[in-house]
């Protein structure tokens, strides 16, 4: 939905493209969509693993930014099933960990996460990755 | 009574007659029997009516009747031999008959009486000499005087015979009994004349000065010396009127010195004269006893030399024993002490008196313990302990006592040896001993105690260091867990504030958007050193893995100074690079070097206040070896903290007021990571002088 300050940075125009940020830490979440809405983006919000699918499911988002560390089901275990359902297979997952530790990169590629982000992570910084992201969908897809 | 017929009957039968009679004299051995068969001979014979024969007896001086028939006389008669006025006295010593009271001629008066007799005297030959023998008297005197000379003459040889040994026999007798008696004194005895010569002499004296026939010319010359020897001695004590003195003879069988002591003794004899009497007492003897008395003496003196020196050896062995050896009698009581025993049981002069009461002490046990083997009819020898006391210094004296018995040739207890044997020592080492063994105890009781003790500290130790690990994978865990509970809010700051400073809330003042600024930088300083804790957990934790990677040197540089632009630019500082293009590729773990050469740089422009910052890389061929200065014109380190720059949380001025800010591990999470690529980090400083840190990388990391 086009927003009244897409012509901010990112200047994505309407109707920007729709990005499902999931995150139990509502601070984060709130602040991740605040900007990504100032960029111009459409965004939803899920609070765990399970919500998560189910809002994957329900609005087919462009792009998800999901946290790792979740209540319910955690970030890993729900990129592996929106990978696995052919309904949300095909939309990226830019995975957003605190947990710097070894592995967790890993584990999340194997899970089937497009793009890595540690926190902490500034909101300008992750919108350049989201950014980065579909654009690249974009250009394989127009590739094609 | 004389016919010619009966005179021829007569002189046939007088021949028969006087044949028997001689017959009978020659066979008969009783004087009387002789004497009365005679007169009957002359009565049946000679026509003797009354007879009698008398017999001259020289020994007593006698004239006496022996057998008489009819004659009138009495059985006892006897007249004396010296009374020659006598008639039948003088008649027997004449050599005529004589008629005595004969009517017919001779009217000397008869002896005996009125009756006529005829006396016909009797001589007999005693070797030449014809001497009388005594006297027939026979009435009437008319009897044959022809039968009676024969009868006289027939019967005077065995009266003479058998009356001589009739006395001889007596005398014999006598004297057999006074020679048995003078024999049976064993000293010699002799009777001698004036002039020496032997009278009588007892056996002894026979062997010693009378020679036998056949004896050897040895034992004459020995009885002559003898002799000569005794008639000297005899000489001189006679001079000295009662001799006594010494007389040495030799034993003529023998041959051996007899000594006599002699005593002589003149016996006045009137009808034989002045003899001496010598009595030889044999006193070789005495003599060989006194000498046997000498020399037993002697032998005794040197056995008692040889017993006292026996005795001084054993006593000086005996002393020489350390042991207190005592020796009492049988009946307990104390004989002999070596000096070890005298100092316990003897009190010496002067002593104080308590020393004397430990001594009487010291016997009274001793003497309990000999008398109990004295009184023991079994048992030769005792063994046990006594109690004693020194007596000097009062301390108690334990001493093992052994008693045997001595026994004396005849079995019977003569004596009892103990010999003490002092256990104080014995006892002390026994104390010792025990007290060791209980030290010995203690300490393996105490090994034991720290050997338990050092078990159950390693127990404890290794409980520690499970806990520790535990304690430190915790502490991993909690600062992995706490870095993401510090970078969630801090994400939620960082993140505020940079929607604040890019207006999405609007617009800012601007002091506001200074101040936020200054939260915005804070902020980012707090998530470095909360970055910075989690590197050094990581690497503690071995949860910091290796990525292996081929990568050029120059490159991996100007990323961290491109990435270190802003604070270039902010600093003023000169920052150069000096990495040769052609320095080979590094097979390391490229995002590990990278931090350490950012860490370096960032150092280095934080502690330079203004000058330069030379970034360098070498290459050592010889030693496979890169390595990368970062040189400044800083401040520089004093040499006593350029090791302690490496330490966690240090700074080189660790005041409260310090300038730079950094939580002061980035040395150490350098160092540490240096090490995980088989390098190192060196430091090369003076205060104002600026410092140089050299990264020194293998160029090829072997895969682990």
């Amino acid at each position: 939905m086009p927003d009244k300050k897409a012509s901010r940075p990112g200047g994505v125009r309407e109707p920007g493209p729709l990005i499902l940020v999931v995150d139990d830490f509502e601070d984060n979440r709130e602040m991740y969509t605040q900007f990504l809405r100032f960029s111009g983006y459409r965004v939803a919000e899920a609070v765990d693993g399970v919500d998560a699918i189910a809002k994957a499911a329900a609005l087919r988002p462009d792009l998800i930014v999901m946290d790792l560390s979740l209540p319910r089901m955690d970030g890993w275990e729900a990129t592996r099933r929106l990978k696995k359902d052919p309904q949300t297979s095909h939309i990226p997952v830019v995975a957003l960990t605190g947990h710097a530790l070894a592995g967790h990169e890993e584990g999340a590629r194997n899970a089937g996460c497009d793009s890595f982000v540690t926190k902490p992570c500034i909101p300008a910084d992750l919108e350049a990755e989201v950014r980065r992201i579909l654009a690249e969908k974009a250009g394989v897809r127009g590739g094609r | 009574m004389s016919s010619p017929a009966a005179t021829a009957r007569s002189a046939v039968g007088q021949a028969e007659a006087r044949l028997g009679l001689a017959e009978f004299l020659l066979s008969c051995d009783d004087l009387q029997e002789c004497a009365r068969r005679s007169l009957e001979w002359l009565t049946e014979y000679a026509g003797a009516r009354a007879a009698g024969c008398l017999l001259v007896d020289g020994e007593h001086g006698r004239l006496h009747l022996i057998a008489s028939t009819g004659v009138g006389m009495p059985r006892d008669f006897w007249a004396d031999l010296e009374d020659r006025t006598h008639p039948l006295v003088a008649a027997a010593l004449g050599t005529a008959v004589v008629t005595f009271n004969d009517r017919r001629g001779d009217r000397r008066p008869s002896p005996l009486g009125r009756l006529p007799i005829v006396a016909q005297p009797m001589y007999a030959r005693v070797g030449r000499e014809s001497v009388p023998a005594g006297l027939l008297v026979v009435s009437p005197p008319s009897a044959n005087p022809r039968l009676l000379s024969w009868v006289a003459g027939i019967v005077a040889p065995p009266i003479v015979r058998l009356s001589r040994s009739r006395l001889l026999t007596e005398s014999d007798r006598r004297m057999r009994r006074e020679r048995t008696l003078l024999d049976a004194v064993p000293d010699p005895i002799l009777l001698t004349d004036p002039e020496g010569r032997v009278l009588i002499a007892n056996s002894r004296a026979k062997a010693l000065l009378v020679g036998a026939e056949g004896e050897s010319e040895g034992r004459r010359r020995a009885v002559a010396l003898n002799n000569m020897l005794f008639s000297s001695a005899l000489a001189q004590s006679a001079m000295q009127e009662v001799g006594r003195r010494e007389l040495l003879l030799v034993d003529p069988v023998e041959g051996s010195d007899l000594l006599f002591e002699l005593l002589s003794t003149v016996a006045p004899d009137t009808r034989e004269g002045t003899s001496l009497v010598s009595i030889l007492r044999n006193i070789s003897d005495l003599r060989r006893a006194s000498e046997e008395i000498e020399e037993n003496y002697r032998r005794l003196r040197i056995a008692e030399a040889d017993v006292r020196a026996e005795r001084d050896r054993l006593d000086l062995i005996i002393d020489s024993v350390a042991d207190p050896i005592l020796v009492t009698d049988a009946a307990g009581a104390l004989v002999m002490m070596n000096t070890p025993a005298q100092r316990l049981f003897s009190v010496g002069p002067g002593s104080p008196p308590e020393h004397a009461v430990r001594v009487q002490a010291n016997d009274a046990h001793f003497s309990a313990f000999v008398s109990n083997l004295l009184f023991a009819p079994e048992g030769e020898r005792r063994r046990g302990e006594i109690g004693l006391v020194d007596p000097e210094t009062g301390q108690s004296l334990p001493v093992e006592a052994v008693s045997g018995k001595i026994y004396s040739e005849h079995g019977e207890v003569t004596a009892i040896v103990t010999v003490l044997h002092d256990r104080t020592e014995e006892i002390e080492r026994a104390h010792l001993y025990e007290e060791l063994k209980k030290a010995s105890a203690l300490l393996e009781e105490r090994v034991r105690q720290a050997t338990s003790e050092l078990v159950g500290q390693n127990e404890l130790l290794r409980r520690q260091r499970i806990e520790l690990e535990q304690a430190s994978a915790a502490k991993s865990q909690f600062l992995a867990n706490m870095s993401h509970e510090f970078r969630t809010p801090l994400n939620a700051i960082l993140g505020y504030t940079s929607l604040l400073l890019q207006g999405v809330s609007g617009p800012m003042s601007a002091p506001q958007e200074r101040n936020l600024g200054r939260v915005d930088s804070n902020a980012r300083h707090l998530l470095a050193i909360i970055n910075d804790i989690l590197d050094i957990s990581r690497i503690e934790a071995g949860k910091m893995p290796l990525h292996l990677s081929t990568f050029p040197l120059p490159a991996l540089v100007q990323e961290v100074v491109a990435e270190l632009e802003p604070l270039i630019e902010r600093s003023k500082l000169s920052v150069r690079v000096d990495v040769g293009r052609k320095s080979p590729s590094l097979a390391s773990d490229r995002a590990k070097v990278k931090q350490i050469v950012l860490n370096l740089v960032t150092n280095a422009i934080k502690f330079t206040p203004s000058g330069s910052v030379i970034v360098s890389a070498r290459y050592d061929t010889d030693r496979k070896e890169v390595t990368i200065a970062v040189r400044d014109t800083g401040i520089g380190i004093k040499p006593e903290d350029q090791e302690r720059v490496f330490e966690d949380f240090r700074q080189a001025d660790n005041s409260p007021a310090r300038e730079y800010g950094g939580a002061g591990l980035g040395l150490a999470i350098c160092r540490r990571l240096a090490q995980m690529l088989e390098g190192r980090v060196e430091l090369q400083s003076a205060v104002g002088q600026g410092s140089t840190f050299t990264l020194t990388l293998p160029v090829r990391l072997r895969r682990r």
